[in-house]
């Protein structure tokens, strides 16, 4: 499968997430802001880092990037995409997924391993973890907050979009401990923590992250 | 040349760590008497032309589009005479 990682000026996984696509069993193809054309790909990942410097809001100015009106309009179609921290932020800005992150409460930059536990596992992203799973990954954000008002937050747990929950101390505020969510239908995940640093065991915590990058070619998707 | 500004606000209910912060610092300094403060973003934009009713809904187009996260933040759009940078300058155009 063709697993297309956008970079954005002031990307900084981008390379980290095409070494992951690579390690879980995928081919990476490298994609670029300014060009709308997805070449083919299968799946998109938005990878973390400060897009734009983070000017104005995180997020909000990728969200215009002309790889992203592509990006939206596949997602429309089902294709799999995965944000990764400033991933995540750009996908709400993007309205595919919905709420916001905000600066930590805590003020600080934080960067750990964290421990979560995996909640929906039919998404295209997270189909080789089973149900339930706790997992240790890393985290580092500064804007890590998510955000939404009462009616979307009950949503997300009653239709069972909580894609992954923060365990231990809450690392930055986040509502309900909300780590990662998903769109209704699954193809659209964002998460703040970064499984692409966690996918060798000479470098990270461990191989927990892998699974996101090995679950694309477990479930094929319709 | 007409001046509209947009000032944009994080929503009551959301959490403003760096409001929380300057209000942390202000005491630290010796003023008293402050009990809350919200940080924000102000925007101003020179407009060509008259202010009409017209380039007024534009503007908050662009408010509700770009410069404000509506998950998040309120906005509120005026016009206005003067910047803060004439204003600062004591000569106000």
């Amino acid at each position: 499968m063709k697993v297309g990682v956008v970079t954005f000026p002031g990307s900084l996984d981008d390379v980290d997430a095409r070494r992951a696509v690579k390690i879980g069993g995928n081919e990476a193809v490298a994609l670029w802001h300014g060009d709308d054309d997805l070449k083919g790909v299968d799946a998109v990942v938005l990878p973390g880092g400060f897009s734009y410097g983070d000017y104005l809001r995180c997020g909000a100015i990728s969200r215009f990037a002309p790889v992203m009106a592509s990006v939206v309009e596949a997602a429309g179609r089902g294709m799999p995409v995965l944000g990764i921290c400033n991933g995540f932020q750009i996908l709400c800005e993007s309205h595919l997924l919905p709420g916001a992150l905000i600066r930590n409460d805590h003020r600080k930059f934080v960067c750990r391993d964290q421990r979560l536990r995996i909640e929906r596992v039919d998404t295209p992203w997270t189909s080789a973890y089973p149900e339930g799973a706790e997992v240790t990954i890393v985290l580092k954000n500064g804007e890590g907050g998510f955000v939404a008002d009462e009616p979307t937050l009950d949503r997300l747990e009653g239709e069972g979009l909580v894609v992954a929950r923060y365990l231990d101390d809450n690392p930055n505020g986040s509502l309900r401990d909300i780590a990662g969510i998903s769109n209704e239908r699954g193809n659209v995940v964002g998460l703040m923590p970064h499984p692409e640093h966690a996918v060798e065991d000479l470098t990270g915590p461990g191989t927990d992250g892998l699974g996101f990058f090995t679950s694309l070619v477990e479930k094929a998707f319709a | 040349m007409a001046r509209v500004v947009v000032d944009v606000m994080p929503k009551p209910e959301i959490l403003d760590p760096q409001g929380k912060a300057v209000l942390g610092a202000l005491p630290r300094l010796g003023f008293t008497g402050v009990t809350d403060v919200r940080q924000g973003k102000r925007f101003e934009l020179e407009v060509d032309g008259d202010i009409t009713d017209e380039v007024l809904a534009e503007i908050d187009k662009m408010a509700e589009g770009l410069l404000s996260n509506p998950v998040i933040e309120d906005y509120e759009v005026h016009v206005e005479a003067h910047s803060v940078a004439e204003i600062a300058q004591g000569r106000p155009s």
